[in-house]
């Protein structure tokens, strides 16, 4: 039994102009001191799916199927109290920019303490200590004083420290993190994934890291979850999946990785962009892109061998592919 | 400190500028002379009642002497009552603050929770109650609420005296009808009355700030966290949607004093503007002048306290005024 595990899970937006299904049909786990990242273009749905994790979708989305299990309980559509208690205690998240995550107007001592105190009982000077520990922990210098100063007085990778150290405040058994590392500068960016990766080894958390950036994953992610139009197309363990991805989509992400680029050839990108989430194409979603597209792609693709193409098999084989 | 003493500088000057401007505009509006004077006294009386006044003296000279006097805080004695004019107004200026302040309060207390509420559910039933109501004590004028207050609570329902301002009681050396129960029964019609309109104003930036601060990151962090709702709304939320309140209610605050002329008048509530008005009428000059720089010194005063409250809601305000 996973520590997480979705199974179909729908997420959707009623919206004005129409249902948009953010989330259709999503599946994928996640184990204890596992890391699972999570790739794919902007708008594919990956947010969605870690917030409806969280129980954090607001009208007028909602979670219409699919099973969320945490830790062997169904938390999908849990009652708003029950997912209170688990939130910031057992699966944590983290997002994307710094800037905007934590209150400007309070204190950075305030904002971690009501952590501790949301979910135990603990004296505040207990409590207190134990925030200003983890502030160490994450690697925030002087964090005695630091504790009492204000968000703003911090630059953007310590205040991902911050939130890094609030998510893990109460030990929790998950953490979502929501490109993390996106807003920051490439130095900082590795920095930060290094710590990660260190804390949650230390403590045997799972951890479900969202991206775009296919080139943050390798050597880093167990496995590699590749969402396209709210589905996922391909998952796979990172090394396989760089060395030899099957779906069209996958190749184009990865041959749109830099360091793949061996013969010196010009960055391959994938031509066009991803549909219109209230106007998806019947078939595979990915056809108008896809270079292998035939005449059998107007079908629904389904998953078979963790690969969301029909003609899978057939393609040949990634290294043949001209960079 | 430096930050302090620069306000005070510039609050003086700008007083300076203010008694200049209302000076000369008195100057400009009508001559004493003329209702000061018995219109049968002779040429030579008139003239030695003009000197006597010093206003056979040239402009500059005139307002010097008068700054000179204002400074040892002698605004002169009114025409109408032969008696020091700030002494006539500082009598008066309790009736009007307390009346001020009831309606801040009211619109600050009703305000911030009916906003936020509005903001926290759009769509609701009791939200767009609340918005179709902000927007009626918005646009309803205000001599035309007090008229139907009157009309409801006083005439029809007599729940409320008509007028007056009531029984003062003391409590730690301030008189003020806030304190006996007669007291709060004359005030509560005028202090909802000016209330009306700043607290529609209230409802309106509090359900905008709710709004905005709601889709922020920082809400939805904290609800990551697993924090409570009270703690989210009550803390991660207000703190950050007090800034346009607190401005609006400073600046509404100067306003309500200086013109709560309509309300004094309808409900014949003894305050400044009530005696203003009176002056006005019948060319007080040193009345109005006391008047006027009272109310530019009360301006001034709101600001500053706008400004010190700023820094200490939003840590990111330096109390130069620069945000960082
Ligand atoms: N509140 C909402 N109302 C309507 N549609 C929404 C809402 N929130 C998200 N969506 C839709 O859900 C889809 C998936 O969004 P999501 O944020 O999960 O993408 P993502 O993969 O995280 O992209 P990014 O890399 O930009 O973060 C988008 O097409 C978006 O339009
Ligand atoms: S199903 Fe067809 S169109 Fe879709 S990815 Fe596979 S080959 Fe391309
Ligand atoms: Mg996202």
């Amino acid at each position: 039994m996973s520590l997480l595990e979705i199974n179909n899970l729908q997420t959707h937006f009623f919206t004005s102009g129409g249902v948009v299904k953010a989330v259709d049909g999503v599946s994928y786990h996640v184990d204890r001191g596992e890391v699972l990242a999570v790739v794919g273009e902007s708008g594919s749905g990956k947010s969605v799916t870690g917030l409806s994790v969280m129980g954090l979708i607001d009208a007028p989305g909602r979670v219409v199927g699919g099973s969320i299990r945490f830790d062997g309980r169904e938390i999908a559509n849990l009652p708003g109290h029950a997912m209170r208690q688990l939130r910031g205690a057992r699966i944590a998240m983290i997002f994307q920019d710094p800037m905007m995550t934590l209150n400007p107007v309070l204190r950075v001592d305030t904002q971690m303490v009501e952590t501790i105190h949301a979910h135990r009982e603990m004296s505040k000077s207990a409590a207190w200590a134990l925030c200003r520990d983890t502030l160490g922990r994450v690697g925030i210098p002087a964090p005695d004083e630091r504790m009492r100063a204000f968000p703003h007085q911090f630059s953007g990778g310590m205040r991902q420290r911050v939130a890094i150290a609030i998510a893990l405040l109460n030990k929790p058994d998950l953490i979502i993190a929501d490109e993390p590392t996106t807003a920051l500068d490439v130095t900082i960016q590795a920095q930060i994934l290094h710590l990660m990766q260190g804390l949650v080894e230390e403590d045997g958390t799972g951890l479900v890291w969202i991206t775009h950036d296919l080139s943050v994953v390798a050597g880093f992610a167990d496995r590699v979850a590749v969402m396209y139009a709210g589905e996922i197309v391909e998952q796979a363990t990172t090394d396989s999946l760089i060395e030899a991805p099957q779906h069209p989509y996958s190749r184009g992400l990865i041959g749109s990785v830099p360091s793949r680029n061996r013969r010196g050839a010009r960055l391959a990108q994938i031509p066009g962009g991803a549909p219109p989430a209230l106007n998806r194409p019947e078939g595979c979603r990915f056809a108008p892109r896809c270079a292998y597209r035939m005449a059998g792609c107007d079908a629904p693709q389904s998953l078979r061998n963790n690969v969301r193409c029909w003609r899978a098999d057939e393609l040949p084989a990634f290294d043949e592919v001209p960079a | 400190m430096v930050y302090v003493i620069r306000r005070l500088l510039q609050a003086v000057f700008l007083a300076l500028v203010m008694s200049f401007l209302v000076f000369t505009g008195i100057f400009a509006v009508g001559n004493p002379v003329d209702i000061l004077i018995d219109p049968e006294a002779t040429q030579a009386e008139r003239v030695r009642l003009i000197a006597q006044l010093g206003l056979d003296r040239p402009f500059h000279e005139q307002y010097f002497v008068f700054l000179g006097n204002v400074l040892q805080g002698d605004f002169g004695n009114s025409f109408v009552y032969n008696r020091p004019a700030l002494g006539l107004i500082l009598e008066r200026m309790p009736a009007t603050l307390e009346l001020a302040f009831a309606a801040i309060v009211i619109a600050v207390v009703l305000g911030i929770p009916l906003g936020m509420y509005a903001g926290l559910r759009p769509g609701t039933a009791g939200s767009q109650t609340v918005m179709a109501g902000s927007i009626l004590g918005f646009s309803v004028p205000n001599f035309w609420q007090a008229i139907m207050l009157i009309m409801i609570f006083s005439v029809m329902l007599g729940w409320f005296p008509v007028s007056g301002r009531g029984q003062v009681g003391e409590f730690m050396g301030i008189r003020s009808s806030l304190f006996t129960l007669n007291g709060l029964q004359h005030m509560a019609l005028p202090a909802i009355n000016l209330a009306i309109g700043h607290l529609a104003l209230v409802i309106r930036l509090a359900r905008s700030g709710t709004q905005e601060v709601k889709a922020q990151d920082f809400i939805r962090f904290a609800r990551a966290k697993g924090l409570r709702e009270p703690r989210i709304v009550l803390v991660h939320l207000l703190r950050n949607i007090l800034i346009p309140i607190v401005t609006l209610v400073g600046m509404s605050f100067g306003g309500l004093i200086a013109f709560a002329v309509v309300t004094e008048s309808i409900f014949a509530w003894p305050g400044m503007g009530k005696l203003i008005i009176d002056s006005i009428r019948q060319l007080d000059r040193p009345v109005v002048v006391a008047y006027l720089i009272v109310i530019v010194v009360i301006f001034i005063i709101l600001n500053l306290l706008v400004d010190l409250l700023y820094s200490l809601i939003d840590p990111r305000i330096r109390l130069d005024g620069a945000k960082q």
